[in-house]
């Protein structure tokens, strides 16, 4: 086999905004290579909760959550493998006073938007949600949130690259980047040299480097929230069940696993490669299930895991141009809501890159906004250890 | 660093941890020491229960159990001078904690001297039929007889490349099993060419094992040797062993209970997950935790007994002697013994091991062999053939965690305890790679499942 050292575009980070944007890029008929240090979906895309959540975001999330909704609800089509997709709706609850004004706002945002949301209080709450604990006050449904196997979404999506005519090189990590005469030099170990007019940084929690390189320095860090899973028992509940003050976050896989996460979320370790899950941790995931579900008590954890997800203090990722350097593209910041939004991240990337006007505006996630002081996110503050 | 001041902690009271205990007390110190079972003495050296107390003679031999009932009064007398915990699984250990789940609740130890001496389980390759009802392994077939008075079944088989072939079988012959087959998978030939290698390291252990495989034959159990294991039959339950003798001939052999073990595996993920590396070891071709000759694996940590290295009894409690001493030395405290007469015993025993692993090899060719519908995962069910497949699929892993990732091999309770073996040979063969370079599952807590409940403080609900 020969393979060409020059492509259209090179993509670093094989996740699934590498892979979907590398998708979408071979389908336009690019020579794309997309360059993972490891492999593909191993990190942050492959260790999420698999949560496809519509419900909890503001306003100006919606559009492109809900487009890249429509790419998971045609998952098949677009890649030509299942990822066991699964439509099973999503509760949204509160339990403290605070939480549920918040979750009031929300449903708002949700039906603005469009989407379909049943409120439960009371008599209604008891009748639909009888097992959950009696501290629980208010909750919010929405069918049309939904589940995937993040383990076997990014693979499939790199094969549909490759099918598409796009270059996987994986075992290849990124050491070299240069820009000269408006060609990308990219360099590495486990992979020879090659050129493109066109970069993208889709390099998850470790593209705060490749930024910086070229003048763009953006406050990311990389941290991940406690995963468990207990083992399988008889199938019995459908929906995703999110506890809004983030203290459980639990669903259970059709095979019977419940799998839990809760925050507030762990700081990636100092070498960057992984975060540990403190037992404390797993403890207060425990707690907070038998707390909220008082019927799971018995059932055993038997794994914990996290992921280094990248996150930026406004929640939001980074999607766009980039403004020192022609041909330098991001796409990179999940902030712990990625594996939702890639498709539609690959999309709009491709078309922008293309020179063609994106199907959602890209304004909320570009670099520029941390030249000015940004707003951080509540979640900020709620959600992680100390940041 | 400051010396350190809380009392060790040992997990594992086999011989390793009781040992390491012993000279630790003998020091004046009170050690902590935990183990998962109730009652102190590891897995090859497990306590009867009381219902075989009275068959305690004809079980082990008259000598061997006076000494054993001698070391056990010891022992006893022993654990009255430690913080003896029984009953009490270590699931985790993150910076100096050790987290355990002791009678249901969940307790968390500081530390600053860990041992880890928690042993070792059969290793196992995948079979056709291995997963159906009435296979054990050889040690749990020797579990169900010390712990539970119970042969695990009435018609016999122990099979697979192991010396606990003959100490099981003997035990079920002596309590009065007749209808008992042998079944060793290994060849004569690397047999006698251990053979001098094994006399000179240990002659005494080697001695023991001709005197095994002599009781068996005066016992009259017949014994198959160098033949292959082909499959399991049965429809609810074991019915038979289909086996290729040497000469090429299959037969299969009639039984209700099969037992299997190819050597055995250290328990390495507590030790993982205190921060020990791991390197893989070509003779045994499995991974171990590094260490120092003493058994330092880390600052806090050590590791001692088969759990660090394949060894034995006597090499384990050797070791935990070794790792207690420098324990003592590193809270600056005067060392009561020769540590180097140790460190050659110790080093000798294992020699001893590995050259018996080139005796009893490790079957690692029958994974390219396996009939794609055999069960490789039995908490998961994922068969040989899912694993084939994804390792061929292009894009597809070819690094073990990424296949457990993808086809969920390992990903069950047991955490890839049992199928992890075959998982590395069949990922090694399918895509061509060494074994070594495909790597090894990662240790995840907990190592053992915990319930839920166990987190609530108090009565909690
Ligand atoms: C535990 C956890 C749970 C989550 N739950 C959800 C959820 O339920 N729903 C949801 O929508 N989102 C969730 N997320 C977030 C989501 O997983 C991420 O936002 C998303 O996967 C990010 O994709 P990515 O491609 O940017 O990053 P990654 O998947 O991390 O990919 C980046 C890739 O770049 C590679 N790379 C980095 N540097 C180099 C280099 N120099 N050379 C070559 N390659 C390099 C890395 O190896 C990596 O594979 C969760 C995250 C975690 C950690």
């Amino acid at each position: 086999m020969t393979r060409s050292s020059s492509f259209d575009a090179i993509i670093i980070g094989g996740g699934l905004f590498g892979c979907f944007t590398g998708l979408f890029l071979a389908r336009s008929g690019k020579r794309v290579a997309v360059l993972e240090r490891g492999y593909v979906g191993a990190q942050s895309s492959g260790a999420n909760f698999g949560g496809l959540r519509l419900q909890g975001r503001s306003l100006s999330q919606y559009p492109l959550s809900l487009a890249a909704q429509h790419h998971w609800e045609t998952f098949e089509e677009l890649s030509g493998e299942s990822c066991e997709y699964d439509r099973n709706g999503m509760v949204y609850f509160a339990h403290t006073d605070a939480g549920r004004e918040r979750l009031l706002g929300y449903a708002e945002n949700s039906r603005r938007c469009g989407l379909e949301i049943a409120l439960w209080e009371g008599e209604a709450l008891r009748r639909n949600l009888p097992w959950l604990a009696p501290s629980a006050l208010i909750a919010s449904f929405s069918p049309r949130c939904a589940v995937a196997n993040p383990r076997t979404a990014t693979p499939a999506v790199a094969r549909a690259m490759i099918g598409a005519g796009g270059a996987l090189l994986q075992n290849c990590d990124v050491t070299q980047v240069d820009h000269k005469d408006g060609l990308f030099t990219v360099a590495g170990t486990g992979c020879e040299p090659i050129t493109a007019p066109v970069l993208i940084n889709a390099a998850g929690g470790w593209a705060g480097q490749l930024a910086k390189q070229f003048g763009e320095e953006v406050p990311l860090f990389s941290a991940g929230p406690p995963q468990f899973v207990t083992e399988p028992l008889p199938y019995v509940l459908q929906p995703s069940v999110y506890a809004i003050e983030g203290d459980m976050i639990l669903r259970q896989t059709t095979r019977g696993n419940f799998i839990f996460a809760g925050y507030p979320r762990t700081l990636s370790n100092a070498d960057g490669r992984h975060t540990f899950v403190p037992p404390h941790k797993t403890l207060n995931g425990m707690r907070a299930v038998a707390t909220h579900i008082p019927a799971l008590r018995h059932a055993e954890v038997m794994r914990v895991w996290s992921g280094v997800e990248g996150y930026l203090p406004d929640m939001l990722p980074i999607v766009g141009a980039g403004q020192t350097t022609p041909g330098l593209f991001h796409a990179f910041g999940g902030s712990g809501g990625g594996f939702q939004i890639a498709p539609a991240v690959g999309e709009c990337l491709a078309h922008l890159i293309s020179g063609d006007t994106p199907p959602v505006d890209l304004a909320p996630y570009a670099i520029t906004r941390f030249a000015s002081a940004i707003e951080a996110s509540e979640k900020l503050t709620r959600e992680f250890d100390r940041v | 660093m400051s010396l350190p001041q809380l009392p060790p902690v040992i997990v594992g009271a086999g011989p390793a941890g009781l040992a390491c205990a012993a000279t630790l007390v003998e020091a004046g110190l009170r050690p902590i020491l935990l183990d998962e079972a109730r009652r102190p003495g590891g897995q090859g050296t497990r306590r009867l229960s009381p219902a075989m107390m009275p068959f305690a003679e004809q079980f082990l031999g008259r000598a061997y159990a006076n000494k054993t009932a001698t070391r056990e009064a010891l022992e006893d007398r022993l654990l009255t001078r430690c913080d003896w915990r029984p009953g009490t699984l270590a699931w985790g250990i993150f910076e100096d904690r050790l987290e355990v789940v002791q009678d249901g609740r969940h307790d968390s130890i500081r530390f600053d001297q860990l041992l880890v001496a928690v042993g070792a389980t059969d290793r196992l390759m995948a079979l056709p039929g291995w997963t159906l009802p009435g296979v054990f392994t050889l040690g749990g077939a020797q579990v169900a007889l010390k712990q539970h008075s119970a042969f695990i079944g009435q018609r016999v088989v122990m099979a697979g490349s192991s010396p606990l072939l003959y100490l099981a079988a003997a035990q079920y012959a002596r309590m009065g099993l007749r209808d008992l087959i042998v079944v060793d998978t290994s060849k004569s030939a690397d047999k006698r060419r251990a053979a001098i290698g094994m006399v000179l390291s240990a002659p005494g252990t080697f001695a023991e094992g001709l005197l095994l495989l002599a009781e068996l034959r005066r016992r009259g159990v017949r014994r198959i040797e160098g033949a292959e294991l082909l499959r399991v039959n049965g429809t609810n339950r074991v019915e038979a062993i289909e086996i290729r003798h040497a000469d090429g001939r299959v037969e299969a052999l009639s039984c209700d209970a099969v037992a299997l073990g190819h050597g055995l595996r250290p328990e390495t993920q507590l030790a993982e997950l205190a921060g020990a590396k791991l390197k893989f070891d070509p003779i045994l071709r499995n991974w171990f935790p590094e260490t120092d000759e003493d058994g330092r694996a880390g600052d806090r940590l050590w590791l001692a007994g088969d759990s660090a290295m394949t060894g034995g009894r006597i090499a384990a409690a050797e070791s935990g002697r070794l790792a207690a001493l420098s324990m003592l030395a590193a809270r600056g405290m005067t060392v009561p013994a020769d540590a180097a007469k140790l460190r050659r015993r110790v080093e000798r025993l294992r020699v001893f091991q590995q050259r018996m692993a080139s005796a009893f090899r490790w079957p690692s060719h029958l994974a390219a062999e396996l009939p794609d519908e055999t069960i490789v995962c039995r908490c998961e069910r994922v068969h040989a053939g899912t694993i084939r497949e994804a390792v061929r699929k292009q894009a597809g892993p070819v690094e073990v965690n990424r296949v457990k990732a993808i086809t969920r091999c390992g990903m069950g309770r047991c955490q890839g305890r049992f199928c992890g073996q075959t998982l590395q040979e069949l990922t090694a063969s399918t895509s061509g790679m060494p074994v070594e370079t495909v790597g090894r599952l990662r240790a995840q807590a907990p190592v053992r499942p915990i319930p839920i409940e166990a987190a609530m403080e108090g009565d909690g609900l």
